[in-house]
């Protein structure tokens, strides 16, 4: 029986899961964006990532809001470019939208989700299909509110939404993007992988672990 | 790669540090990285604030001082200084009539700024306005990019308002300023080489040999199109078409032609470019009074150039040479 709710663990579990991704395909990232921005978003997430990490170690608050906030405001402080305010805002959105509960049940995690996207939609202007991380992130959460009004567990809609956000992020390859610097490059961008969207499904993806991992019976 | 380095990741805050020992005339927190004149905040006067990646030097940094801007906020290399930099030199530049933020218009730094007025006005009252530097007319300014980048344009805006805001105008009217100053300037760069960013050690972007890249960006982001070298007559012409498209520059009290290094570019060249540039100009009718020659807003290791036109009155021309104190801008003091 799947537990279904994310707790200050899962949270946890979660975000160090994220930075371990982000420090593996940090080379990748940056790869990515050498050829269509300035190849820093590897190294730019890492440092961010590492910062968010350590301070999971200080933190004593066992409220997912606090939690949220802080890796908001970390990730704000430390990465700088367009990801530092994005990832930022995510976080920061998800804050309040969790209602101050200790524990979130399913419903809760991805309406917090989505009010995340809405932040990053709302602070960075991209539409689906601009090329930007909302193309991983948002039919994401579209897939992961339709296996919930399914019926579906959390690990599955998670899982079913780190697929979506992966397709999402491939989606992106022909693409000619309309927001940030690769927009600059017109009708070249097209043909790249974005790396915002690839660093975007590297967090559904590490969502999905996350829960998962909780929800294995031993 | 081959640069002078001891950590890439200590790259910018140890060149702050060599900042600080060179030019105590300046005032550098390195907690925040943030380099201030150190008169600031002047009582009465709007702070100017701008700031941005590094790897643009003498930008930002060198545009701090007297007659020019109150303090910078130094990103890491090609990457936005964080709202927490910029709120909290917001706050130490105010002296009492308000601050103006000039963000050179890339995605990230419109973002970060955005933030720390938001930040700055939720722990201050400090009064903030904010204008975007845009003038590179190698971007299509449409729905469908993130607008004209910030490059050039920065130059005379900062100098330009610097200027006015010694003579203790107000907030409004500098942002105005600003403004008319942005929007009577436009810029066009192109790249012989890629630069190296120090944390990949490898060039941005392949170009072969004889190949250059036109319109490219100051980050090493690749340009609109790449084309065959060619002799620098021709690269000029590349470059001048499309800047007197854009606007006319006929007319008027005359222009400033800035002809700025990427980086790698030495003067001899340069000054190559600007004869060349100067014909075009005198066959188009257009009367260069002002002109700056040298790296100014650089891309590290990039060689090529980028031209700068500013269409002046006779307001912008005196203010222009109004005096100046900075580390990479300084006449008449």
């Amino acid at each position: 029986m799947a537990v279904d709710v994310v707790d200050i663990t899962a949270l946890q579990r979660w975000l160090r899961t994220f930075a371990a991704s982000v420090a593996e395909q940090r080379d990748h990232l940056t790869a990515l964006d050498a050829a269509i921005g300035d190849a820093d978003h590897g190294a730019n997430m890492h440092r961010g990532m590492t910062a968010v990490v350590d301070a999971l170690a200080t933190a004593s608050s066992d409220d997912p809001a606090a939690l949220l906030k802080q890796t908001g405001m970390t990730l704000v402080k430390s990465v700088g470019g367009a990801s530092g305010p994005l990832y930022g805002t995510l976080f920061l959105r998800m804050a309040p939208a969790t209602g101050g509960a200790t524990t979130l049940d399913a419903e809760t995690f991805a309406k917090a989700l989505r009010a995340g996207l809405e932040g990053v939609v709302a602070r960075g202007k991209a539409e689906l299909g601009d090329k930007t991380m909302v193309d991983a992130l948002a039919p994401a959460l579209d897939a992961l509110d339709a296996a919930l009004g399914g019926g579906e567990s959390l690990a599955a809609g998670l899982r079913a939404a780190s697929a979506a956000a992966d397709e999402g992020r491939d989606a992106t390859i022909p693409l000619v993007a309309r927001k940030g610097r690769a927009s600059y490059l017109g009708e070249r961008s097209a043909g790249h992988q974005d790396p915002g969207a690839t660093s975007a499904a590297l967090l559904v993806a590490a969502a999905a672990d996350a829960v998962a991992e909780q929800d294995d019976p031993s | 790669m081959k640069k002078l380095l001891n950590d890439p990741a200590d790259l910018v805050a140890e060149s702050l540090r060599g900042v600080e020992r060179a030019h105590p005339e300046l005032r550098v927190d390195h907690e925040h990285r943030i380099v201030y004149r150190a008169d600031a905040p002047v009582s009465g006067k709007v702070g100017l604030l701008s700031g941005g990646g590094s790897g643009h030097e003498p930008a930002h940094a060198g545009f701090v001082g007297p007659g020019m801007l109150d303090a910078v906020c130094a990103g890491e290399v090609f990457t936005s200084p964080v709202p927490d930099q910029m709120a909290e030199a917001t706050k130490n530049i105010d002296g009492g009539a308000g601050v103006l933020h000039l963000v050179w218009n890339y995605t990230g730094d419109v973002m970060n700024f955005d933030m720390a007025a938001e930040l700055a006005g939720a722990e201050t009252d400090t009064e903030v306005a904010a204008v975007v530097i845009n003038d590179d007319v190698a971007v299509e300014d449409s729905l469908f990019t993130a607008g004209r980048r910030g490059t050039g344009a920065a130059v005379p805006v900062e100098k330009i308002t610097g200027a006015a805001a010694e003579q203790g105008r107000s907030l409004s009217e500098l942002a105005d300023l600003a403004r008319r100053v942005n929007d009577n300037t436009r810029s066009m760069g192109m790249a012989l080489t890629s630069c190296t960013v120090p944390a990949k050690g490898t060039p941005t972007f392949d170009l072969p040999e004889d190949e250059i890249e036109i319109g490219i960006g100051i980050h090493g982001e690749p340009g609109r199109r790449r084309v065959p070298l060619a002799p620098a007559r021709e690269i000029a012409e590349m470059l001048m078409e499309p800047l007197l498209a854009d606007l006319d520059f006929t007319g008027g009290d005359g222009v400033l032609v800035f002809v700025n290094s990427m980086g790698a570019t030495p003067m001899l060249e340069l000054h190559l470019m600007y004869a060349e540039i100067a014909a075009i100009l005198d066959n188009a009718g257009v009367v260069p009074v002002r002109s700056l020659v040298g790296p100014y807003v650089t891309s590290l290791d990039m060689a090529g150039c980028s031209v700068t036109l500013t269409r002046f009155d006779d307001e912008l021309l005196r203010l222009w040479d109004a005096p100046v104190a900075a580390l990479g801008l300084r006449w008449g003091m």
